[in-house]
């Protein structure tokens, strides 16, 4: 276990610096912060663009900007935004917790919704109930997720007045961007279940099972759930990820205070500090995702544990 | 029919079973009485299974209907009680063990935990009691260190030993009726008469009835009291498995057991013979084929394929680093030669290197050390495009003829590609009429050609898997269980393909097989191996007839015998093969071989 945790710390540190070294490279060909932090500001000379680059420390050569990064980071100081001039750390301290907890709840949400129905679609196979379960997650697959964030704030919160349409607050706050994000992901993860499930469900064990006299529901979500476990748990860790990535446009519609909305305001002013400091705090969570997945996998499979 | 008693355990009442539009049992009966045992036999398709899983309530999760009957057990209906009913009878009235035990117990739960989940369940014990229970189940069926067990994984045990859990599972209730389904057919048979052994046993002492399904006659006549012979979802027979034996009415029930393969049938029989077989033509038991000595190899050759002190190692662990600390010996310092137009045997138990030293001549596996030549060419020799053609000359027949045909692409396809690879006939026209050619020599015809894999019976698969290794005009084919998937009768048609097929080509087999009366009917010589060593080798007659060392008379010993009336007398081998991984440095001892008749080898103890 301790040689795995090392080599996983390793590859961390060396994807970390991939990606980073890759967006901040990439972030820096896109435009030139001092000039666009006087846009609009009225006539400007080389010099004042000069005296500002050095004040950001962007006349210095790329690498040397890079490694500054790189051993702020070691003391956890990503330095100041370009905009407003606040402690970066301070910005992602308030972000980090905002997104996770948006992303936790809605996988949590489609994760629940996702199991019982996809058993339901494999132990009914071919059935009225399949049927249906498979059109609705077709439909949910291709609902463009902004649309139906729009017209739920329609509905719920112009209309109803029920729900507030953005910002974060309470439980209610939650509910319209998680259901959003959620809906997308269990038309998926259904699908996945179910065929999962339906592969499982062939095995002699599960036949086994039966024969003990044990009811549907042991069989079911004792026996055979546990057995699909692994291709579940691999699907959702990337979906995770996949999902953190994805969050940015849902955070825009509901105006939601996390990483996405800080990545998106900090690629619109070339804040290098933000960007390079939300996109190195996204790989670190990624990477610890993919390690949660796999000690995740020793739990569930006796078989990989013993390898 | 045997005298009616007053109660049977369970009756079968005209039973038929439907899937969708098919009936794939019709008007099925027959009793089980208290104590004794039913055999259903019949070949895969005629309804067996179906029976056992009807009998359980469980063919409903596959779809079954229930056309017509009743299965009366004690003084309820089956068929008429509902799922909820039946969860209170299954695993603690009716038990059922099924043919795969590698696949049986859940890969993620222990044992001990999957064996206390039917105590818990039907007997209301608490996990303690239950626990204490399973333990002595496990020492029951006479597995070793049944406290470790208890927290094992099925994976970490043998085929074996998964199916005695399974038979404690099953038992655990104290059940009236048990219900095997093949339940030693994946199995070695030493661990199948192990296992045998351990049902009667039980049985007597618990007094329950048991209905055994299975293909195999000489476990029909060591373990059944009444034998129902099914085919095409009919019951053709029912009576006394001697009188079953001994005098059979129907001529399905004659064609089966002319095809059983008898050890020791071949006995002062110099070569091995291609016999007629008896078929059914519009239900009459008709002989077909001829008779011929086999008298095929040429031993005034070269051999054809020459094994030389071959090692073949799989590293297991290794530390951090990358440094091996645990391997396994699959094959250690083994050796022999294949003349043109010989069978040579490989018989051994799972797990005894025979597989590995036939994917080593194939090339699908790397020698870890020794040589391998052929026609006097050694491969070590040859250069890479030799060693390639080498796999044109050599060829391969997979136990599984299910899953070595690739589903996606037709008969025609599958047969075509070794000829199109090596560049044997060059137009398309030319490759169609070779493949037609080929489907027609191994007894199928040429319309098959443009045919999916899944529209074939597992016999005529492994026609096609002939075909394919054919195409390519081999002269050594390696045959690896080619023939354990198939049932009796199929296996017997089989086996005089094989010949026929030698004796027009002058083909060697390389013959890898568990099963000792098939062999003795096919190979010219026969190598027994064990934990990766040759035992003893030697023609067949030597080997049959008069087997020097322990471990060949024990296999031998092990095989049941087709004849209820036949005395059994099998020195049981007790507990399982020893766990071939060892550490490195602590290298299995290598046997030295003495030849005590003019090619008879006999390995000596260390």
């Amino acid at each position: 276990m301790a040689g795995f945790l090392v080599k996983r710390f390793l590859q961390a540190i060396f994807v970390v610096i991939a990606i980073t070294l890759l967006v901040s490279f990439a972030i820096r060909l896109t435009g030139d912060p001092a000039v666009t932090m006087f846009q609009g500001g009225g006539s400007m000379t080389e010099d004042d663009l000069a005296r500002i680059r050095a004040a950001l420390g962007t006349d210095k050569p790329f690498l040397v900007q890079y490694s500054d990064f790189l051993k702020g980071m070691l003391t956890l100081d990503f330095g100041r935004s370009f905009v407003g001039g606040t402690q970066v750390s301070t910005l992602i301290g308030k972000a980090v917790p905002a997104t996770l907890m948006l992303a936790f709840v809605s996988m949590a949400v489609s994760i629940a919704l996702s199991i019982p129905l996809g058993i339901m679609a494999a132990t009914r196979k071919g059935k009225g109930v399949d049927q249906a379960i498979r059109i609705f997650s077709l439909i949910g697959l291709s609902f463009p997720n902004f649309w139906l964030a729009t017209m739920l704030v329609l509905l719920f919160s112009i209309t109803f007045n029920l729900l507030p349409p953005s910002g974060m607050g309470g439980i209610q706050s939650y509910i319209m961007p998680a259901f959003t994000m959620a809906v997308i992901l269990t038309a998926t993860n259904v699908r996945l279940v179910r065929t999962a499930m339906l592969d499982t469900l062939q095995s002699q064990y599960v036949m086994v099972a039966r024969a003990k006299g044990l009811s549907e529901s042991k069989v079911l979500y004792k026996h055979a759930l546990r057995n699909c476990a692994i291709p579940l748990i691999t699907y959702f860790g990337l979906q995770f990820g996949g999902l953190l990535g994805g969050i940015v446009v849902i955070e825009r519609v509901f105006n939601w205070p996390g990483l996405g909305t800080l990545a998106f305001d900090a690629v619109a002013a070339r804040d290098y500090p933000v960007l390079q400091a939300v996109i190195t705090v996204l790989s670190l969570m990624i990477v610890g995702i993919n390690l949660l997945v796999d000690i995740a996998y020793g739990l569930v499979d006796p078989r990989i544990r013993t390898e | 029919m045997t005298i009616k008693q007053a109660k049977p355990l369970l009756a079968v009442e005209g039973l038929s079973v439907e899937f969708g539009n098919s009936r794939v049992v019709d008007d099925l009966s027959f009793v089980v009485q208290p104590g004794k045992t039913v055999a259903i036999v019949g070949e895969s398709g005629s309804g067996k299974s179906v029976t056992s899983l009807s009998i359980m309530r469980l063919a409903d999760t596959m779809g079954a209907k229930f056309a017509a009957g009743r299965i009366v057990f004690g003084d309820r209906d089956l068929l008429k009680a509902s799922q909820k009913e039946m969860r209170t009878i299954r695993g603690k009235e009716i038990a059922m063990i099924f043919q795969e035990p590698m696949t049986s117990l859940n890969p993620v739960f222990t044992i001990g935990d999957q064996i206390c989940e039917v105590l818990m369940l039907h007997e209301k014990m608490g996990k303690a009691a239950a626990m204490a229970e399973a333990r002595r189940l496990l020492d029951m069926v006479r597995l070793p260190d049944s406290e470790q067990l208890l927290k094992r994984y099925p994976h970490q045990l043998s085929g074996g030993m998964r199916q005695r859990v399974m038979i404690a599972m099953a038992l655990a209730c104290r059940p009236m009726l048990l219900i095997a389904d093949e339940p030693t057919t994946a199995l070695d048979v030493t661990i199948q008469a192990q296992i045998l052994t351990i049902m009667r046993e039980l049985q007597k002492d618990l007094g329950m009835g048991m209905v055994f399904i299975t293909h195999d006659m000489g476990v029909v006549a060591e373990m059944a009291d009444e034998v129902v012979v099914m085919w095409k979802g009919k019951k053709v027979e029912q009576g006394p498995v001697s009188q079953i034996f001994a005098d059979p009415q129907h001529p399905y029930t004659r064609t089966l057991l002319a095809a059983v393969p008898r050890l020791g049938s071949m006995t002062g029989e110099e070569f091995p013979k291609r016999l007629p077989l008896t078929v059914l033509e519009n239900d009459v038991p008709t002989v077909v084929g001829e008779e011929r000595v086999q008298d095929t190899a040429r031993y005034n050759d070269v051999p054809l394929l020459s094994v030389k002190d071959l090692f073949v190692r799989f590293d297991m662990r290794k530390t951090m680093l990358g440094k091996v600390t645990h391997r396994l010996s699959a094959v250690s310092k083994a050796g022999f030669d294949i003349y043109p137009g010989e069978t040579l045997a490989l018989v051994g138990e799972s797990g005894s290197g025979k597989s590995t030293i036939g994917r080593t001549i194939q090339q699908l596996q790397t020698a870890h050390l020794g040589e391998i030549s052929f026609n006097g060419r050694s491969y070590s020799a040859m250069s890479a495009a030799d060693r390639f053609r080498m796999r044109q000359e050599v060829q391969y027949i997979f136990q599984d003829p299910f899953a070595s045909l690739d589903p996606r692409k037709t008969v025609g396809f599958s047969i075509a590609e070794p000829i199109n690879t090596h560049g044997l006939v060059s137009g398309g026209k030319a490759v169609r009429r070779r493949v037609d050619e080929l489907l027609e020599r191994v007894g199928l015809s040429s319309a098959h050609a443009d045919r999916y894999p899944h529209e074939f019976s597992g016999g005529q698969r492994q026609r096609i898997c002939i075909a394919r290794a054919l195409a390519s005009d081999p002269k050594l084919i390696i045959a690896d269980e080619a023939l354990s998937a198939l049932d009796v009768s199929i296996q017997a048609q089989i086996i005089n393909l094989f010949m026929d097929l030698q004796a027009e080509r002058g083909l060697a087999y390389l013959f890898i097989s568990h099963d000792m009366a098939v062999v003795e009917k096919m190979s010219h010589r026969v190598a027994v191996l064990y934990l990766g060593q040759i035992m003893e080798m030697g023609s067949r007659r030597q080997i049959f007839e008069t087997p020097r060392h322990a471990y060949t008379r024990r296999l031998l010993s092990a095989v049941p015998v087709a004849d209820p009336s036949a005395e059994r007398n099998v020195t049981l081998m007790e507990g399982e093969i020893p766990n071939p991984v060892r550490r490195v440095g602590d290298e299995p001892a290598i046997l030295a071989h003495e030849e005590i008749d003019p090619g008879h080898f006999v390995a000596k103890s260390a």
